[in-house]
């Protein structure tokens, strides 16, 4: 069963645990330049909101590599890179709507979320449960039940 | 390691930057941040210098677990000699300035000398450069921080500021990062402006590395967020209601300094309390909170993010501060509220939004203005010496008024931004004057929490809660409930908060922690990360060593025992309500049983026994 990361910028409260486990899993040092998994502050507004690669079932990365270094992990639903195989040519970073997939100086590759094998860090760091990792087919499960209940409470309120 | 073991050093007279290697004997002594940065400052200044001269120094020292996952992870400290008490100064900050010098490569930056231009510090991970500040001389630390960002295109950037009160001399001015979060107090941002310094602006993008057991601190630190998680206070009462869940609880001990500590209790404190900053206000229906926000690494979230009703006074016409920012703690509504009478919670966000743009100490702001009340309620002052308003105690005008005077240097705002010491001795009061050691004490009335009139008399910036929070153990039990209206056990009480927090305060943690984490939990934490072997014992070594370093440099300085005492209102006047009622403190009850306990002599002197069991002689 392939599952997902779900996230609810309503719980994040801008901590940036999930970008020091991300990092220390894949760099072995906390250095959030270095996360996958990035969370953007809007000040203003007073929201916070962790954003990753979404794993495209057709992605746009995979298909422009020239090099075949991002390979489709189908068990995990994952597109991860290859670093041997990576030449660090960017056209990933380019073609990739979302600006998930970015180069690494340090390293001269490319680097983006790869599920960490099926127990992603991110999830286990968060301390709010701001990021889920879900059955890929009932990520909206959760969101489903609330509309649910709602129906529920009105259908009290006018019996 | 989990220490970089390299500190900038940058001299504003001669604009020469270097690099040097820690210091590793003083680090396995004094472990980081707060007693290493103390350390540092103690070995390079003379205590007697002027501390707005070119001879003090200011330090900024990160912790050895600042940028790592632990959480509260990413704290630094503002170390230097004092312009409002003339004592040692040491500001801990959290936001994400910590991590960022910490990713930079850098333990600390040591900055001394003048500049003799406006000059901000680029560090940009082992570079550093020294840049014009013509263009943000003057503005605010929110203009400088945009100014910053586009300047270096980089959205990325941290920077800590100072704003115009600093500039303007103000003897309470923070340093301000990310947008509110502040090394507030005891007037390190004025240390900082006096050095012509405006900015410190920081990208850090190597990473913490080089921890001594990465795979048992992982561990440690795991369990001790746990720890936090499962905790009333962290995992609960603070993410919901911040510091402010404390509000209502002081108020009904009756221990909440009322209208310049008159009155024990006030009868607005549920209208400026962290249940009414979650109501729908009556104007306009939305809560004046946001949501609640963490700084880096932490796992609590205490933080607050407010908003303004758009058709408040304090707000009409002014779009700038429509939108969301750090809203009320704790101390800054009690300061700004209770300390004035004003129970307007919108009025009061204002006044700290003012506070956070331009680098002002919410404690000392308010406890000054309520000292200017007092003195208005007296006949003393009249509305012609202060501005045209009269500093009537409840008056949100005058709040709000005074806070932009003193953050922008006008008028008025030049006497309220001398602190309550000088503006009530100036005006023939000095009783009036909620201070020790020139600083204004905090939110807890030491006639009904008895031990925080010994730590506001013994520590060593100035009068603070945070040196040594026997709140914790006098009202919310922790680690064990004692009666806060007695002076039994405070003095072994005190000195055990005071040598633990010393320690905390060094290692990059917050302090707000402890009220889950007992050393038993943080000391794991530190041995896994640093070389050499840290135990609990250990590390009360050193909170004790450093409590006794920063002692002697106060001592050093002429500030001696004579001075370890509470205003007189606190001695003599007894509380009036609650269950205080009819106490005043009885510090000369616990004073010499603390000295004594301190192996210190009749006056306040650490003995050369003690200097020695502690490796300081």
């Amino acid at each position: 069963m392939q599952k997902s990361l779900s996230i609810d910028p309503q719980k994040c409260t801008g901590c940036l645990q999930c970008e020091m486990a991300c990092s220390f899993e894949h760099e072995g040092m906390f250095n959030p330049s270095r996360s996958r998994i990035r969370v953007f502050t809007f000040h203003q507004e007073g929201e916070f909101v962790p954003y990753t690669c979404t794993q495209c079932a057709d992605a746009w990365c995979l298909q422009a590599c020239p090099v075949d270094a991002i390979i489709d992990n189908r068990e995990l639903g994952a597109k991860a890179v290859v670093e041997d195989r990576c030449v660090g040519c960017k056209v990933c970073t380019i073609a990739c709507p979302f600006g998930t997939i970015n180069y690494q100086q340090a390293t001269g590759k490319v680097a983006k979320c790869d599920l960490c094998g099926g127990d992603p860090e991110c999830v286990k760091a968060c301390p709010t449960a701001a990021i889920l990792y879900l059955d890929a087919d009932q990520s909206g499960y959760d969101k489903m039940r609330q509309w649910a209940a709602r129906s529920v409470t009105a259908a009290q309120a006018t019996a | 390691m989990a220490w970089t073991g390299n500190i900038l050093r940058v001299n504003l007279s001669d604009g020469s930057i270097a690099s040097e290697a820690l210091n590793r004997d003083w680090a396995d002594q004094y472990l980081g941040q707060r007693g290493l940065g103390s350390k540092y400052l103690i070995e390079e200044i003379d205590p007697n210098c002027d501390a707005l001269g070119a001879d003090n120094k200011m330090i900024m020292a990160t912790g050895p677990l600042t940028g790592t996952m632990a959480s509260t992870g990413g704290r630094y400290s503002v170390i230097t000699k004092s312009p409002l008490t003339g004592c040692i100064a040491c500001s801990n900050s959290g936001g994400f300035m910590g991590n960022e010098l910490k990713n930079a490569g850098w333990d600390m930056v040591v900055i001394e000398g003048s500049s003799p231009e406006p000059v901000y510090l680029y560090i940009e991970n082992d570079t550093a450069e020294l840049l014009p500040a013509d263009e943000i001389w003057g503005a605010s630390v929110w203009h400088a921080g945009e100014w910053l960002h586009k300047r270096h295109q980089d959205p990325l950037l941290r920077v800590s500021a100072v704003g115009r009160s600093a500039e303007q001399g103000c003897l309470y001015s923070a340093i301000i990062n990310d947008l509110h979060r502040a090394a507030g107090r005891s007037g390190v941002g004025t240390v900082m402006a006096s050095k012509n310094l405006k900015a410190v602006a920081v990208r850090g993008t190597l990473g913490v590395a080089n921890l001594k057991d990465p795979k048992r601190f992982m561990q440690a630190v795991n369990d001790a967020k746990k720890v936090l998680a499962e905790n009333a206070v962290t995992g609960q009462g603070l993410p919901t209601y911040g510091t402010q869940v404390l509000m209502n609880v002081i108020n009904e001990l009756g221990a909440l300094p009322t209208r310049n500590t008159r009155d024990v209790q006030f009868d607005g404190a549920h209208d400026i309390s962290g249940e009414a900053m979650h109501a729908p206000r009556a104007s306009d229906g939305r809560p004046n909170l946001t949501r609640n926000a963490g700084c880096f690494g932490c796992t609590i979230a205490c933080g607050r993010i407010s908003t303004i009703d758009k058709g408040h006074f304090s707000v009409a016409h002014k779009p700038g501060y429509w939108g969301s920012s750090g809203g009320l703690e704790y101390e800054a509504a009690w300061a700004l509220g209770a300390d004035t009478g004003v129970d307007d919670l919108d009025a009061l966000t204002y006044a700290n939004f003012i506070c956070n743009e331009d680098g002002v100490d919410p404690i000392s702001l308010g406890a000054t203005i309520a000292a200017a009340m007092e003195l208005t309620d007296m006949g003393v002052m009249t509305a012609e010496q202060t501005g045209g308003i009269e500093f009537r105690f409840g008056s949100a005008e005058a709040l709000v008024k005074g806070a932009e005077w003193v953050a922008r240097g006008e008028g008025f705002g030049r006497e309220l931004a001398m602190g309550s010491k000088r503006l009530c001795e100036k005006y023939g009061h000095p009783e009036l004057s909620m201070t020790v050691k020139s600083q204004e004490f905090p939110a807890y009335d030491p006639r009904g929490i008895q031990g925080m009139g010994l730590t506001y008399a013994t520590s060593n910036r100035g009068a603070c809660h945070l040196r040594g929070y026997t709140v914790a153990s006098e009202v919310l039990g922790i680690p064990e409930k004692t009666d806060p209206l007695t002076t039994d056990g405070k003095p072994a009480l005190v000195k055990a908060f005071q040598d633990a927090t010393a320690a905390v305060d060094s290692a990059g943690l917050c302090v707000f922690t402890t009220f889950a984490w007992t050393l038993e939990d943080i000391a794991p934490q530190i041995d896994a990360a640093c070389e050499g072997d840290w135990s609990v014992d250990k590390l009360l070594t050193v909170g004790e060593r450093i409590w006794n370093l920063e002692r002697d440099f106060n001592l050093r300085a002429g500030i001696g025992g004579d001075q370890d005492t509470l205003p007189q209102r606190l001695l003599k006047e007894a509380a009036k309500t609650g269950p205080a009622k009819g106490l005043v403190n009885g510090l000369g009850e616990m004073l010499p049983e603390y000295y004594a306990l301190r192996g210190w002599s009749a006056d306040g002197v650490p003995s050369e026994a003690t200097l020695a069991r502690l490796g300081l002689n």
